[in-house]
């Protein structure tokens, strides 16, 4: 059982999607996707064990080894990735049951499901495989989920919202599959592994070139980086709050992964930021991100979207981080991939719970709400305050590790101006502070209860888990500083 | 340079660039798919083109053949031709849903609409 | 219509270039469904377009980078059919003389799918689910009254191409079957196989109306087939764990690993078969319901 492990995680949601369609009843359906979520979650947690002791794990797929076959590669970065995927799936299948029967009509719930199952597959082959075309494959397994999530939302603007991630996301991926194609052209392989050492030999040419430029366009599209990230607002605005939930922490890490999968351990630290002026791009347009998404979340009043462009604005930082190019940098962008997926949750998990009683996401339907669901507030608060980077919350670690990371390459104006990123974000959350605690309750309504407990429970695991490992950074830190050094390593 | 050794690989781009340019530039939305499935189309001319070996054949074991053509590309390109035909049909399906929410499929119809609804709520 | 067309030439370049499988699948899928999804959706939407481009001069620019991109990366590559190029003598090579000996099968292009990358093939068929559910989530259930009932189709009134139309079904179906077992030896396999046998159902839904398809095929036992098709493949892998192989490692189920390669392609490739037979079937009956409503409503 122990060396099927790799296998194993991506097989459980896979194997459950159909099992879901043909069970049919939603009560079933419900429990069995959950079973499913919670058993590939204790799957990672194992992985992530068995790597630390074994060190990298390769299982060959099919029998046949690398690269005439397909081989999954687990070692300390994807495993890490891992446990954050399926650990923020189970939570938010947890909330999802009432939330979802607000939301959507009752025969598209086992719809839900079983596309959320096959988007859940998608992201974990992305991460497991070791081959570059698998990645291929399951991203597009992932996005084709995503597009039939978000056109479930009940506003109509979902189905437009999804349609453009539709046209977007296949020009990225059809980017992706040119790069892997030229890749292929001129090394002969399709495996990771195998493709980090055959690159180097036809590094210079103009083919691999324009593979590289290809494929980190098509994933930068993916992950949402300014400018290509005009997707997003509207698909995590419109989509049914679950799938938000799940969406906003997972897809775009795993996009980041791939992007910092293939510079390190397929073309090598040195080609890449070598070669292009991948860094300073990378820092420009991480930097842009910041600025231009903030000061639109300012102005947002869907709630929903001023998050998601919060969320443009995060990933901002992520990309930074990387353009750094140094260990400190790298180690900051793995902490704020974790980081950001807990505050995200928890926002998204509370504004679910929201809109299971409040029925609306604009920012007038706040009001007075601090003192009629304090528990949802609360949570939004400390998420909004983790956003910000204010000390006790995780997001204060991600931020002094990337400040440190611009202070060590001594890239001071920089800095400066993460630090005026983060008062934007004090703007934007303060709006929505003030508007919940200093307002009075609209008159005309009965006073709404406090979110469901379904929903309240596991919105509550993540905003405890922000501030704990706020504190106590061990796991986390140590984690992403292991990663760090390694893939700078392997890089030499 | 030799161009005529690669003139598949011209033949390939401008399809590619003509697809591409349909999905940016047009605003009916069918037209974007279209633009959308020549664009991958191309892009697996690319890789078929790139399988052959002159004078080989399809790779299908003969005792009468000695050469060739690579298979692997055949394989990529016939998952890469499922992909594209599943992305056409749920783009195809958010098409039918939106002409039947906002009764156009075209681009800027539709984002007038929701400007006007956006000004009112 | 030109899209057919289109279709039809890239299918007659790959059969040029030797790739018969690919061709075969170009064919089916994209003369075939691709062209009739969009009719269909077409006669929904009207044909003609609002003919002002959208932003075409920065839409120019950007193409314009991205040719010349491509264009400055041909220039380092292997000349066309040249028979030294990486991809020739890497990897590809061993397919070509060793799949003789490890699985015995003619056709290298059905070994490298249906066993050396197999599980490639395994996510093409969850993409082929997944594409299904998404139609399914979001054309199935319609608000508007069921209007189109009995009405017979308008191919209904040829009297020929109904006569004709009838006695070419089983024939196709079995042609299907053909295609589906003879992957092993010439071009073909599941997935054209099942591209081909949901054509018959078209075909008569053509001819008979959707909704009297819809009787002969019962929607709820084609859906449960679908998730069956995935499922009888990811058994295939876990059987082939429990026999103390890796997932989806043929060479375990049998005695003589040659027979378990065959008895694992075989029963895969009918995964497929089934899987993508079903959902083309559902992907067409759930859009030609749809619109035929939408267009019910505004005739």
């Amino acid at each position: 059982m122990i060396e099927h492990l790799p296998i194993l995680q991506v097989i459980i949601p896979l194997l459950a999607a159909p099992i879901c369609l043909i069970l049919r009843e939603a009560r079933l359906v419900r429990w069995f996707t959950f079973i499913a979520s919670a058993l590939a979650f204790v799957n990672s947690i194992l992985l992530l064990q068995q790597v630390q002791t074994q060190g990298t794990i390769s299982y060959s797929l099919g029998g046949w080894d690398a690269p005439i076959g397909i081989e999954y590669r687990i070692d300390l970065l994807n495993a890490y990735l891992l446990i954050l995927v399926t650990s923020i799936s189970t939570l938010a299948l947890l909330a999802a049951g009432p939330s979802l029967r607000k939301e959507l009509s009752e025969r598209k719930e086992t719809y839900f499901y079983v596309a959320y199952l096959l988007c859940l597959t998608g992201l974990l082959g992305i991460l497991a495989t070791g081959d570059a075309f698998n990645v291929f494959v399951f991203l597009e397994i992932s996005s084709l989920a995503s597009y039939t999530m978000i056109a479930m939302g009940r506003d109509r603007r979902a189905l437009w919202a999804s349609y453009q991630y539709l046209i977007m996301g296949t020009i990225g991926a059809t980017f992706i599959l040119i790069g892997i194609g030229l890749m292929y052209m001129m090394t002969g392989t399709l495996n990771m592994y195998d493709l980090a050492e055959r690159l180097p030999e036809v590094q210079q040419t103009k083919t691999v070139f324009t593979a590289f430029a290809f494929f980190v366009v098509g994933v930068c599209l993916k992950l949402a980086l300014f400018p290509l990230h005009l997707w997003l607002p509207n698909a995590y605005a419109y989509a049914p709050s679950i799938a938000t939930v799940f969406l906003a922490a997972t897809a775009t890490k795993v996009a980041i992964y791939v992007l910092l999968r293939f510079i390190f351990s397929v073309y090598g630290f040195e080609f890449s930021f070598s070669h292009l002026p991948l860094q300073e791009i990378l820092v420009a347009l991480g930097l842009m991100g910041v600025f231009a998404a903030s000061i639109v979340a300012i102005y947002q009043d869907n709630v929903k979207r001023l998050f998601a462009y919060s969320s443009v604005a995060q990933i901002g930082y992520m990309i930074l981080g990387l353009g750094v190019g140094s260990k400190t940098g790298l180690t900051a962008t793995l902490l704020h991939l974790f980081n950001h997926a807990l505050m995200k949750g928890a926002i998204f998990l509370a504004l679910a719970g929201l809109i299971y009683r409040v029925g609306s996401v604009n920012l007038k339907a706040f009001s007075g709400l601090g003192k009629q669901m304090p528990w949802t507030m609360a949570a939004i608060v400390v998420g909004g305050l983790s956003l910000i980077g204010v000390p006790l919350t995780v997001g204060f670690v991600s931020k002094w590790y990337l400040v440190l990371a611009l202070l060590e390459s001594n890239w001071w104006p920089i800095a400066v101006l993460v630090l005026i990123g983060s008062l934007l974000a004090v703007i934007y959350v303060w709006r929505i502070v003030e508007v919940a605690y200093f307002r009075k309750a609209m008159q005309d309504s009965a006073p709404y209860k406090e979110a469901p407990l379904m929903i309240l429970i596991p919105t509550w695991i993540l905003v405890l888990a922000n501030i704990y490992f706020g504190i106590d950074t061990g796991f986390t830190v140590g984690l992403s500083e292991q990663i760090a050094a390694s893939l700078f390593e392997v890089a030499k | 340079m030799n161009f005529l050794e690669q003139y598949n690989y011209w033949i390939v781009i401008i399809l590619m660039m003509s697809g591409f340019y349909i999905v940016i530039a047009h605003g009916n939305l069918i037209k974007k798919m279209i633009g959308l499935t020549v664009f991958q189309t191309s892009v697996f001319i690319l890789y078929i083109s790139m399988s052959k070996v002159t004078a080989g054949t399809a790779p299908i074991l003969n005792e009468a053949y000695k050469v060739y053509s690579n298979p692997l590309p055949h394989v990529l390109i016939l998952t890469a031709i499922v992909v594209g035909i599943a992305t056409t049909a749920l783009g195809l399906a958010l098409v039918v849903r939106i002409k039947e929410a906002y009764g156009s499929v075209e681009e800027d119809l539709i984002q007038e609409k929701d400007l006007q609804q956006e000004g009112s709520e | 219509m030109l899209m057919g067309v289109y279709s039809l030439l890239t299918a007659s370049f790959f059969v040029l270039m030797d790739a018969v499988d690919v061709a075969f699948t170009e064919a089916a899928v994209g003369a075939g469904i691709s062209t009739i999804l969009m009719v269909t959706v077409l006669s929904m939407a009207g044909r003609f377009e609002n003919r002002q481009l959208h932003h075409p001069r920065i839409a120019l620019f950007v193409v314009l980078i991205t040719g010349v991109m491509l264009v400055y990366g041909t220039f380092d590559m292997p000349a066309f059919g040249d028979l030294n190029a990486p991809v020739q003598t890497h990897v590809a090579p061993y397919y070509l003389q060793q799949s003789a000996q490890d699985i015995d099968i003619p056709n290298v292009v059905t070994s490298v799918l249906a066993s050396y990358r197999g599980f490639d093939t395994f996510g093409e068929v969850v993409v082929v689910f997944t594409a299904v559910i998404g139609v399914l989530a979001m054309l199935e259930f319609s608000r508007k009254p069921d209007t189109t009932g009995d009405e017979p189709a308008p191919m209904y009134q040829h009297k020929i191409l109904r006569i004709v139309g009838k006695i070419l079904i089983p024939p196709i179906m079995l042609f299907a079957l053909y295609v589906q077992f003879h992957g092993e030896y010439g071009p073909g396999g599941g997935f054209q196989a099942g591209v081909i046998f949901a054509a018959a159902i078209i075909l008569h839904a053509m001819l008979f109306g959707v909704e009297s398809t819809r009787k002969a095929v019962s929607m709820p036992v084609v859906k449960v087939l679908a998730a069956v098709g995935v499922l009888i493949y990811g058994s295939v892998g876990v059987v082939a764990m429990l026999n103390g192989g890796r997932f989806l490692e043929y060479n375990a189920l049998a005695e003589n690993p040659i027979t378990g390669q065959h008895v694992g392609i075989i029963i895969i490739e009918l995964g497929v078969g089934i899987t993508v037979a079903t959902a083309m079937m559902l992907i067409f009956l759930t859009f030609a319901r749809r619109v035929g409503k939408a267009n019910g409503d505004s005739a």
